[in-house]
């Protein structure tokens, strides 16, 4: 049987449309361009990337931030699927877990480009290295986004491998696992909020509405990159996904908006309101400070993509249109990803702690090595998606598609 | 800048590649190629500073003084000096005298070894508009100043390096204590054990850690030899570091680098723990204040201004 299931695996991996071919085709093209240039990052250190001490994370902890959301949002199917019972999302949760599993594969390896030194990672291995743990936040975070995975993937190889056999996967063994994963999804990004909100040095980070802000956008973006997705999936594969499932997440994902612009609206206030010395690095972002003004149109392009996906999303009879949901979920993620990514590491460190200000953008070589990892992380999602809808449209396996569990 | 170290760094060969090659060729060399290689694998898996036995230490640092000996053509002491009792040592900076020269600068990239490219510079000195309120939370700086003669009128100078703080930001952040503080006082790092992760970076208020973007380097004939393993040792590719007060000298009995170099006397240092020290005078008998204490930071590092408001420039 063992042998059975992985022929099967191994036969939905290879085999599929001119699309998904070439789809995987583009991926892996990108991947290899992207291992490309990591050589030559190796070879020189990162000062082949544009970083300089002024403004010590740049791309890939831009990259790594957005991505942490992402890999939380998995929770937005969770909830409403195995605490409020909402049918429809059954069909989709493990979709969302698997995403989950690629961002945060993504996430680490953002992080292990972003490492001066990335070969003495066993430094961090409790007992053999020394693992500063509870003082550095950053432990808590290797702890947390490493769980998360682990759990993720257990979570989906355990449920895929039950439903392959025909049996539900809904057991008492793994119920407490799937609660657990609740608050786990929140704290990868609590944690990694509080590594830059823990830095009075850095007064553009250093403030409480961060953590609660960064849920808030990761409960839009995430989902947002889903519902495309999941439309996608219903169109090229049997895998019947309802209305009402996207429906349901639409709702969710306005009303995380709401919460996010609100709290952005509280943060313009205290800055402005207060207009203390510590609104300089507030200023080069929104406006520009003493001529530098580069990061301004992006962060003016965030706020009004996502402002305008917030009004589409509102009203639920246009909301319910799919082509307006699809404008409003591209500007979502796109929103996101600006506000989120250099909108919130760049001006951190600009002006740097001695007033200098580094006009900071990456170079091509961070842009390429940024997409290959993206297209990994795809390469792996759209690989785990695949099996999953092979395992529960009963393609392979012995699942009954007809039947939910 | 980038651009040149591109192109110097277009080889594939590893510094410890290129020595054991050397080596193998060399019949009068200092390391055989099978040491260099086993010296690179011990490296690799070294422990941190603080857990090696004494002669694990005695070894490293044998090994250190030929390799260096070596790469550098000169004689080389490696030393792991260990903190002097009852010594926590403190810095004070008379603004009224800095002229902004930048000697302490140069002093100090040559006296700690620091790569000269890329260039890193452990101290930055500020230079700000009299009049301009918005000195004292360093905003308003200008690092980059470049007039034929200092000090300029209407200008005036602070210059900043590791303020050695009580409560480091930087040691609390660091995921696998590479950096720390030791009993005299001084913030450290192990070269051979930071991950090059820049926490350290975003937590310091100071701007007083710098990274090594590239491989350092530096000439031979300036290699200052005297080198102390948390000190002026060479750093690597992908580590940070930082100040340490001339930890090869001020353990010595010496004063640090910047200290000499000034050419005005407006650096003071010694320890806080002996009441006769030139630093307990200023911290007793001028109006002393520390950078950025709304932070709580609690550096050892003062500033005090000596001829109060009437300074000549």
């Amino acid at each position: 049987m063992a042998i059975d299931a992985i022929n099967g695996i191994v036969r939905t991996v290879v085999t599929g449309s001119k699309e998904y071919k070439a789809w995987m085709g583009f991926l892996s093209l990108l991947a290899l361009v992207g291992i490309a240039f990591v050589f030559r990052q190796i070879d020189q250190g990162l000062i082949a990337t544009n970083m300089r001490d002024d403004v010590s994370w740049g791309w890939y902890i831009a990259n790594f931030t957005f991505l942490v959301g992402v890999a939380a949002a998995a929770v937005v199917l969770v909830i409403p699927y195995y605490i409020y019972d909402f049918k429809p999302i059954g069909e989709i949760v493990l979709i969302g877990e698997i995403m989950a599993v690629a961002a945060v594969s993504m996430c680490l390896m953002f992080i292990v480009l972003d490492m001066g030194s990335a070969e003495r990672f066993w430094h961090l291995i409790p007992m053999i290295g020394i693992f500063n743990f509870p003082q550095s936040i950053l432990t808590w975070d290797v702890v947390v986004l490493n769980m998360y995975l682990v759990l993720n993937l257990s979570l989906v190889i355990y449920a895929l491998s039950k439903t392959y056999a025909g049996k539900s996967y809904k057991t008492k063994l793994i119920m407490p696992f799937i609660f657990f994963s609740i608050p786990a999804a929140i704290s990868i990004h609590t944690v990694t909020a509080f590594l830059y909100l823990g830095a009075p040095a850095r007064p553009f980070w250093n403030t409480a509405v961060l953590a609660p802000r960064f849920i808030a956008s990761a409960f839009c973006s995430g989902p947002a990159f889903m519902l495309i997705i999941f439309q996608i999936i219903r169109k090229t594969t049997k895998l019947k996904i309802e209305d009402a499932a996207l429906h349901k997440m639409a709702e969710i994902v306005t009303w995380c908006m709401a919460v996010n612009l609100f709290l952005l609206g509280s943060e313009v206030f205290k800055e402005m309101y207060s207009a203390t010395a510590h609104i300089e690095p507030f200023n080069y972002l929104w406006n520009g400070l003493r001529g530098h003004n580069q990061l301004v149109p992006w962060i003016w392009t965030a706020v009004i993509v996502n402002s305008i996906a917030f009004l589409i999303l509102i009203v639920p009879s246009i909301r319910k249109n799919f082509f307006m949901l699809n404008i409003a979920c591209t500007f979502i993620f796109i929103g996101v990803y600006i506000e989120k990514g250099m909108g919130l590491i760049f001006p951190g460190f600009a002006p740097s702690t001695l007033g200098d200000i580094y006009d900071y953008m990456p170079n091509s070589m961070e842009l390429w090595i940024s997409l290959g990892v993206w297209a990994i992380g795809l390469l792996i999602f759209t690989v785990g998606a695949k099996i999953c809808i092979a395992i529960k449209t009963g393609e392979i396996g012995h699942a009954d598609p007809s039947a939910h569990h | 800048m980038s651009d040149d170290i591109k192109g110097k760094e277009k080889s594939l060969i590893t510094r410890r590649k290129f020595l054991a090659g050397l080596t193998a060729g060399a019949a009068a060399s200092a390391l055989p190629a099978g040491e260099a290689g086993a010296y690179a694998f011990e490296e690799l898996f070294r422990q941190h500073y603080k857990r090696l036995t004494a002669d694990e230490l005695k070894d490293i640092l044998a090994k250190l003084e030929e390799e260096m000996s070596f790469k550098y053509g000169k004689e080389v002491h490696a030393k792991a000096t260990p903190p002097i009792d009852n010594t926590v040592f403190g810095y004070a900076l008379d603004l009224s005298r800095c002229i902004g020269c930048r000697r302490c600068v140069y002093a100090c990239v040559k006296e700690n070894n620091l790569s000269r490219d890329p260039q890193i510079q452990w101290i930055k000195v500020l230079e700000f508009q009299k009049g301009n309120n918005k000195w004292q939370g360093l905003e308003h700086s200008n690092r980059y100043y470049e007039p034929e003669q200092v000090p300029e009128k209407g200008r005036f100078y602070v210059p900043v390096q590791c303020q050695q703080c009580k409560k480091p930001a930087c040691v609390k952040v660091c995921p696998v204590q590479a950096t720390w503080q030791e009993p005299d006082g001084i913030v450290v790092v192990d070269y051979n054990w930071c991950i090059g992760c820049r926490f350290c970076m975003a937590a310091c208020p100071y701007g007083a850690r710098s990274f090594n973007w590239g491989k350092p380097s530096m000439p031979k004939e300036e290699f200052n030899p005297e080198i102390h393993y948390l000190g002026n040792r060479p750093q690597y590719k992908g580590v940070v570091g930082k100040c340490t007060f001339c930890i090869q000298r001020s353990r010595a009995g010496k004063y640090t680098a910047c200290v000499e170099a000034c050419p005005v006397g407006a650096r003071k240092f010694g320890n806080l723990m002996d009441p006769n020290s030139e630093i307990r005078y200023v911290l007793e008998n001028m109006k002393v204040f520390r950078l950025k204490e709304e932070l709580d930071t609690n550096p050892k590092f003062f500033y005090f201004f000596s001829m109060g408001t009437g300074v000549k420039s």
